[in-house]
């Protein structure tokens, strides 16, 4: 119901403001909502929390670009490619990792993302530590646009097919499954749960889905680098929108997203030059006053209504 | 054939022997109790038969398929369920979540599941209590869960871990028809438990155990009699 009223009011948004400033403030917010829902299913559902994600959004970007750039594909199969070698990393990532639960399971994600930045400043062939660049186009082929409106549609579709993919997921099978992992891995094996695969599944799966958004990321901003793709902010920022809006919930993501990011676009922007760092600052203060009263995020906001 | 067969099994951690040379056996419709003092490694049998650890030597076949070492989610698929002697619930999940993993076991679909779920929960009489979160139940509902989720997976044998553990003699009384009722829908169980009246209600045979070792293996009414098993609880006689 909610959501179906926000497909509503996003689909109408560009028409009632049509400033590019705002839409580019939506798409951010678009973005973020989906790497925060596909975070969940690892961070949240699974309840193992990867503070990695960049390293699935930066491969992906980079997949999409260095295909558009050296081998001249489109970015049409660019992004999808660029989510099957999200997902291929997650594979061989996850084998080891996902044995580890807690602060082991974080810190080794953290690490991970260290050595993919590190490889990728010393790559020279995806452009080294200066990253690499989308050439300049307007091409329906090439995903390459002037205008930043075609941009907001292809980030309103991607958008509404994750949430339908994370909303399947978790009410199937799987959703079933990584809840009892998360509640009692040994438990749950001694009710047939194979964890092992159902773990890997989670990890791939939220993989290709922050894979997918990085190759868009990487066209819509038409450039990466290490440093911009590879970062524990970036990381972090994603597990922020999650855990803000709501850990574990559907729509938690996307509320925590809605919130955030128009709050510090905005104050960057109010701020101008002169405050710089103030968008960073803001963040601190909403994550304090989330976790002071909503412990367990945004979306807990409508159950208290309803019980008062 | 028996449905269980237990022959030869030892456990080891480093030093400490928890098993040694335990070897029994289970018939289809058997209620078979697993006693003895603190210690006596019990439970550590438990998790060699259900897969959670790996005997260190020893077979334990469950009908034609030898499962020692397997992995538990690959045993319960052959039949075999288990409770937890101190309760694991997702504590997280509604109650009837909680069972609905159990039951996903042979089904797809979430849906189905669930109905399946309602159903056991009705049997263990906790169906009022199906939207509760897991982890506010109270002891006797923990257990009460504990054994809807293991008959969710429609096990063949069930293992219980001591189920009356904790609970009020009420309670112990209302779950010993409980587990008679199961019974009598065909699951065979073997029980691990402290209270006797349980074991002497329920049991066919007893088995006990002392030091990883069975000392005693015979009918409730003989076993509380037998030299061996009250040394083995009170010491010798001076």
């Amino acid at each position: 119901m909610i959501a179906a009223i926000a497909v509503v009011a996003l689909a109408i948004f560009p028409f009632a403001f049509p400033d590019p400033f705002y839409q580019q403030i939506v798409v951010t917010a678009l973005m973020y909502g989906a790497l925060g829902a596909a975070w969940n299913l690892v961070g949240g559902f699974l309840g193992r929390v990867s503070f990695g994600h960049a390293v699935f959004l930066g491969v992906g970007g980079y997949a999409t670009l260095l295909l558009l750039r050296h081998a001249n594909v489109t970015p049409w199969i660019g992004i999808p490619a660029g989510g099957i070698v999200a997902a291929a990393i997650a594979l061989v990532v996850g084998r080891p990792t996902l044995r580890l639960t807690g602060h082991y399971f974080a810190m080794a994600t953290i690490a991970v993302l260290a050595v993919a930045h590190v490889l990728m400043v010393n790559w020279s062939f995806a452009g080294g530590a200066t990253g690499i660049e989308a050439p300049i186009a307007d091409s329906f082929r090439l995903l390459l646009f002037r205008s930043r409106v075609p941009y907001y549609w292809i980030a309103f579709a991607l958008a509404v097919a994750t949430f339908a993919a994370t909303l399947a997921l978790v009410r199937a099978k799987p959703g079933y499954y990584w809840r009892a992992i998360n509640g009692d891995e040994a438990a749950a094996r001694a009710l047939g749960v194979p964890a092992e695969r159902y773990k890997m599944l989670a990890f791939v799966l939220s993989a290709a889905l922050t894979g997918i958004w990085g190759g868009f990321y990487a066209i819509y901003v038409g450039f990466i680098d290490p440093d911009s793709a590879f970062s524990l902010t970036l990381s972090i920022q994603i597990v922020l929108v999650a855990i803000l809006g709501g850990v574990g919930t559907i729509v938690g993501p996307w509320l925590g997203a809605a919130l955030l990011i128009p709050l510090a676009e905005g104050m960057r922007v109010a701020m101008g030059g002169s405050g710089k760092g103030f968008d960073l600052l803001l963040y601190g203060v909403a994550i304090v006053l989330v976790s002071l009263f909503l412990p367990r995020g945004l979306i807990t906001l409508r159950w208290r209504r309803a019980a008062a | 054939m028996p449905l269980l067969e237990v022959a030869k099994l030892s456990k080891r951690f480093g030093g400490l022997v928890a098993n040694r040379n335990v070897s029994f056996s289970v018939d289809e419709g058997d209620i078979v109790a697993i006693i003895g003092p603190n210690g006596a490694g019990k439970s550590t049998l438990f998790n060699c038969i259900a897969g959670h650890d790996a005997p260190t030597s020893g077979s334990v076949r469950l009908r034609d398929a030898e499962i020692a070492g397997r992995a538990p989610e690959a045993i319960a698929a052959l039949g075999l369920a288990r409770t937890w002697q101190i309760p694991r619930s997702f504590g997280a999940m509604s109650v009837l979540d909680n069972v609905a993993v159990g039951a996903l076991l042979h089904h797809r679909d979430p849906t189905r599941a669930k109905d399946e779920s309602r159903r056991v929960l009705e049997a263990v009489g906790l169906r009022d209590r199906a939207m509760a979160r897991a982890g506010e139940l109270n002891v006797a509902g923990q257990k009460r869960l504990e054994l809807a989720r293991a008959l969710a997976t429609s096990p063949a044998l069930l293992l219980l871990d001591e189920v009356a553990g904790g609970l009020n003699p009420t309670e112990t009384i209302a779950l010993v028809e409980i587990l008679r009722a199961i019974h009598a829908r065909g699951v065979t169980l073997v029980i691990v438990e402290h209270v006797l009246e349980v074991v002497m209600r329920l049991a066919h045979r007893v088995l006990v155990l002392d030091f990883g070792q069975v000392i005693a293996a015979k009918a409730p009414a003989e076993v509380v009699r037998d030299p061996a098993v009250i040394e083995a609880y009170l010491g010798r006689r001076p």
